[in-house]
């Protein structure tokens, strides 16, 4: 039962990480209808900053709030520089614009930074939290500053007019401009709010993984499993994904013999693939009716 | 003139779906737009909100709105009804009233608004809460109406206001069409299959063909001209 406690807080931590990357490739794929492959690279090259802000002597809560603002900046000017241009190019010209960013912002991290294997601070300790073996400290920190992030979000969407916006705009954008939305800055938002989010993630799960330029790759595919699994219409939903993508790569090396740390990856793909077949939009997604 | 529209061509792709249209739309005035399917009734609105590609002359307040973006031109005062209404079905009555007024930041004049539109449309008041998506056909019409009119429009777009709803709460919905025009100033450009009853809400009407102007004139005057009745409105 202790055992079992154990992993499941284990996966919660980092599926807070995996949930955080689904959300912010939901956010994307709200405005722009299609999948960020970058987002793993914008949040390491995110992370770099951080890193590099906290070499440079800044605190470490001055840096995380620095990073955070930079990395929005940054996700607004990837929109408006590269993907603006190609909002109405055909799908094949996009999807070169993704891997091109993937590839720009991973050499960057190597030629910036160098390959090596980099530890990154924790301002939460890795002693057993309350003196027990349940959760450490880093790992309820990820968590909770996960959850802080998550109801500032949702107060965001559910509570201002901004918010009310943004939805409208990523939910019909046609009426949107009707009433009078610039769509096209909601866009840019929303890829500034991927950025941010992306670089909590990778501020949080770098102590763990260590930093190096293709940090971000395994929790990205995990990221995106839970994006799929929840639905990529549903923040929410891929929120859930994220944190159940977590539990299950947690509980099934632990619990499901010869699985182990090398085959829990496939385990938690193999349970996605059996939801999707079940329900195709994700367990939240529903079908969008696309006018032709 | 607040509207005045000269040589406007349209063009979906590389076709061509009006051919150098005009019309105007006095201060305060309401102008139908009628013809058959296929005429260019609801390109000539969707010309005047920047949502096709255009080349001619498009006027409001005397000034040049041709080329600008559509949410540019709604800023301007300009609120677009859709054809099939445009509600944002997965959001509340209420939250797509407070669309409507996204462009506006006099808060508490948002919040007096909100109310008057539930005193003009009562059921949209019972609804509030509900998905914009449950409402009946009738009920999603006043929404798109009432959300338009939360933009305070100096000039409202209908597009085909009677579409879909029964006899009686298209009476319902013309009377208030007719109250708002009255009362407030608001003009009003309506697009209508219905042509009998836009005739009798409408002082002027042009009538559309194949993305031409075939007829202009006051509504009276088209009303009696059995000729013209029978050759372009079918009855």
């Amino acid at each position: 039962m202790q055992l079992l406690i154990q992993e499941v807080l284990a996966g919660l931590a980092n599926g807070a990480i995996y949930a955080l990357t689904a959300l912010a490739i939901v956010m994307v794929f709200q405005a722009i209808d299609h999948l960020n492959f970058a987002q793993g690279e914008m949040a390491t090259f995110s992370t770099f900053v951080a890193w590099q802000l906290i070499e440079w002597g800044v605190t470490y809560w001055a840096a995380f709030v620095l990073t955070v603002a930079l990395s929005f900046a940054g996700g607004i000017a990837i929109e408006r520089v590269l993907f603006r241009p190609l909002h109405k190019a055909p799908i094949l010209a996009l999807l070169v614009g993704f891997i091109a960013l993937f590839s720009i912002l991973n050499s960057g991290d190597g030629y910036i930074w160098n390959y090596t294997i980099k530890t990154f601070p924790t301002p939460f300790g890795t002693a057993p939290l309350f003196g027990s073996a349940l959760l450490d400290g880093h790992q309820a920190g990820m968590i909770g500053v996960t959850a802080v992030l998550l109801g500032l979000l949702y107060f965001f969407f559910r509570g201002t007019r901004l918010g009310l916006a943004m939805r409208a705009a990523a939910a019909n954008p046609e009426s949107a401009r009707l009433v009078g939305i610039r769509v096209g800055w909601m866009t840019a938002l929303g890829w500034g709010m991927a950025a941010a989010i992306g670089a909590v993630g990778g501020m949080l799960i770098a102590p763990i993984v260590f930093l190096d330029p293709n940090m971000m790759l395994g929790v990205l595919i995990y990221g995106f499993s839970g994006a799929v699994l929840g639905g990529l219409t549903s923040p929410g939903g891929a929120v859930f994904g994220g944190f159940a993508v977590g539990v299950i790569e947690s509980l099934a090396g632990t619990f499901i013999p010869y699985v182990g740390r090398d085959l829990n990856l496939t385990i938690a793909l193999l349970v996605i693939v059996a939801v999707l077949m079940v329900r195709p939009t994700g367990i939240f997604g529903r079908t969008v009716a696309s006018r032709v | 003139m607040m509207l005045e529209v000269r040589s406007l061509h349209a063009y979906y792709g590389q076709n061509e779906a009006l051919h150098g249209i005009e019309f105007a739309l006095p201060e305060g005035g309401m102008v139908a737009l009628l013809g058959a399917n296929g005429a260019g009734k609801t390109t000539t609105l969707r010309a005047v909100c920047g949502m096709v590609r255009t080349t001619g002359e498009i006027r409001f307040d005397g000034t040049s709105i041709a080329g600008r973006t559509t949410e540019e031109i709604v800023r301007l005062g300009i609120a677009h009804v859709p054809e099939g209404r445009g509600t944002f079905v997965r959001m509340s009555v209420e939250e797509n009233l407070q669309l409507g007024a996204m462009s506006r930041r006099d808060r508490a004049a948002i919040v007096r608004d909100v109310d008057w539109i539930y005193e003009r449309f009562p059921r949209l008041r019972e609804r509030r809460r509900q998905q914009a998506g449950l409402l009946s056909g009738g009920e999603q019409q006043m929404l798109a109406v009432g959300r338009a009119l939360m933009l305070r429009p100096r000039l409202m777009l209908l597009d085909e206001p009677s579409f879909g709803l029964a006899p009686l709460v298209v009476e319902e919905l013309f009377a208030i069409l007719a109250g708002l025009n009255r009362e407030t100033g608001v003009g009003m450009l309506i697009v209508e299959q219905n042509a009998e009853l836009a005739l009798e809400l409408a002082e002027r009407a042009y009538l559309l063909e194949t993305g031409r102007i075939v007829f202009a004139g006051p509504a009276s005057e088209i009303r009696e001209d059995e000729a013209v009745r029978r050759a372009y409105l079918g009855y």
